[in-house]
């Protein structure tokens, strides 16, 4: 037999691609009618804002039996979940209004590290790996949930209606991930020295990479009415972080930004030493065995 | 059987007890002839039994003889907890998991950040006792959180408010 997968595959039964989602496109029977803009600009958006749910899931996704607790495994990877729900959807979407034949599965899995378009603080190591632990990962939970939350607050209002469906359901589950985060954050900062002094070192890992969060991109600046312009952000975003860091007693990380490498940062597909890990990780599999079924 | 009688009796794959329509998942169902098509809407974003109740709703309604069945999905309007039916809400609590409890539309606006676990009074779907914590905002499935009872001790889950 060429392929030891094709022993699992029954001839009459529907065959799935084994490391792929393999099921129904995400947006099967969807309304989706694409706006009158800019198609490349509007694929390339849904591309950044899938890349930031898709990489991101991936790595909460790492500390799946690895948290200090059983209840944290579940909740990591429930938020997790719900951003690989986005990913799928937002990666379709993109598929779609880029009509060159790449599905939700050719995109999370056949792009290389250029290719990728989510924000550097989504691919960083904050645990459980060497970048990190558990105090950096609730770091990088607050800061990327209370952005995001705000993002798809404002993106409800897009033009285009599956990017304002998607986030009115994207809103409902990232205000369970940022109370989750905030919740953490007041009781590592109020728990013992040790565990204070985690929570502020975590905040001083992920902090570097928040400017970036609020640049606004070249794409976005192209999709007026459909796209979030990410500098609107910053005042929702300093209005939630203050008062997590007022109840807990903390100051703002005094630290400097990591600067785009000559203008160019995530959004441009340069990204930082961890992502050629991370989709090493993510994608070998499906990349190892091309076409698997079962 | 209407080709809705039919739709609203298939189950919830993730919660059996429950159909998809006391789940308020079940959108809309349309028959002409031979032909049907179901509108089903997500709860969570990345649930995964959305593949399944599609493929139970194919299953079902192509027994009972309908000769196309097309199932179409809704984004919008969201998916929340107060469409789950009375009926539902019953049968959920029978089945020793808590159902939500309303939470009205969303207002418009920045949403509130809660520092702590919002102090709802879920009573207890063994004993009925109102003591009850919250142990984890997340878990066995996206919809659902963990609590305790203080009074028979016993861990139990509830269908959080979405």
């Amino acid at each position: 037999m060429d392929n030891a997968y094709d022993g699992l595959t029954d001839a009459g039964e529907e065959r799935h691609w084994a490391f792929g989602t393999g099921f129904t496109a995400a947006l099967a029977g969807v309304d989706r009618a694409i706006p009158d803009v800019d198609r490349a600009a509007l694929a390339a958006y849904c591309l950044m804002l899938g890349d930031d749910a898709l990489v991101y899931s991936q790595r909460l996704a790492e500390w799946c039996s690895r948290a200090p607790e059983l209840e944290e495994d579940v909740a990591l990877a429930n938020i997790a979940l719900d951003l690989l729900g986005q990913a799928r959807l937002l990666l379709t979407r993109a598929g779609e209004v880029e009509a060159a034949g790449r599905d939700e599965d050719t995109l999370a899995y056949l792009r290389d590290e250029r290719e990728f378009r989510n924000v550097r603080l989504t691919e960083i190591d904050c645990g459980p790996g060497p970048g990190g632990d558990f105090g950096t990962t609730i770091a990088r939970l607050l800061v990327l949930s209370t952005w995001r939350l705000a993002l798809l607050g404002q993106l409800t209002a897009s033009a285009d209606p599956v990017l304002a469906a998607v986030a009115a359901k994207g809103v409902k589950e990232l205000a369970y991930h940022r109370d989750h985060a905030a919740q953490w954050v007041l009781r590592l900062a109020g728990g013992t020295d040790v565990s204070r002094a985690r929570m502020i070192a975590g905040l001083e890992r992920v902090w570097p990479f928040t400017d970036e969060l609020f640049t606004t991109h070249p794409v976005e600046a192209a999709l007026p009415g459909v796209a979030v312009d990410p500098a609107t952000l910053r005042a929702e975003f300093d209005q939630v972080i203050d008062t997590v860091f007022g109840a807990a007693d903390l100051d703002r990380p005094e630290v400097r930004q990591v600067a785009p490498l000559a203008g160019q940062a995530g959004r441009d597909g340069v990204h930082t030493e961890a992502m050629g890990f991370l989709l090493a990780e993510m994608q070998h599999i499906a990349r190892s065995t091309p076409g698997a079924v079962w | 059987m209407s080709a809705r009688q039919v739709a609203e009796q298939v189950l919830d794959p993730e919660l059996p007890v429950l159909t998809l329509a006391d789940l308020g998942v079940l959108r809309d169902v349309r028959e002409d002839g031979d032909r049907v098509t179901v509108t089903i809407t997500p709860t969570y974003s990345g649930c995964p039994a959305l593949d399944e109740m599609r493929a139970d709703l194919v299953t079902r309604l192509t027994d009972a003889g309908y000769a196309a069945v097309e199932v179409r999905t809704v984004l919008h309007p969201a998916w929340t907890t107060d469409w789950i039916s009375e009926d539902g809400r019953r049968k959920l609590a029978d089945h020793g998991i808590a159902p939500p409890q309303r939470v009205g539309p969303r207002a418009v606006g920045p949403v509130p950040l809660n520092l702590e676990p919002p102090a709802r009074r879920v009573p207890c779907p063994r004993c009925g006792s109102a003591r009850t914590t919250e142990l984890s905002r997340f878990g066995s499935t996206a919809c659902k959180a963990l609590r305790r009872c203080e009074d028979c001790r016993e861990p139990f889950e509830q269908i959080k408010e979405l």
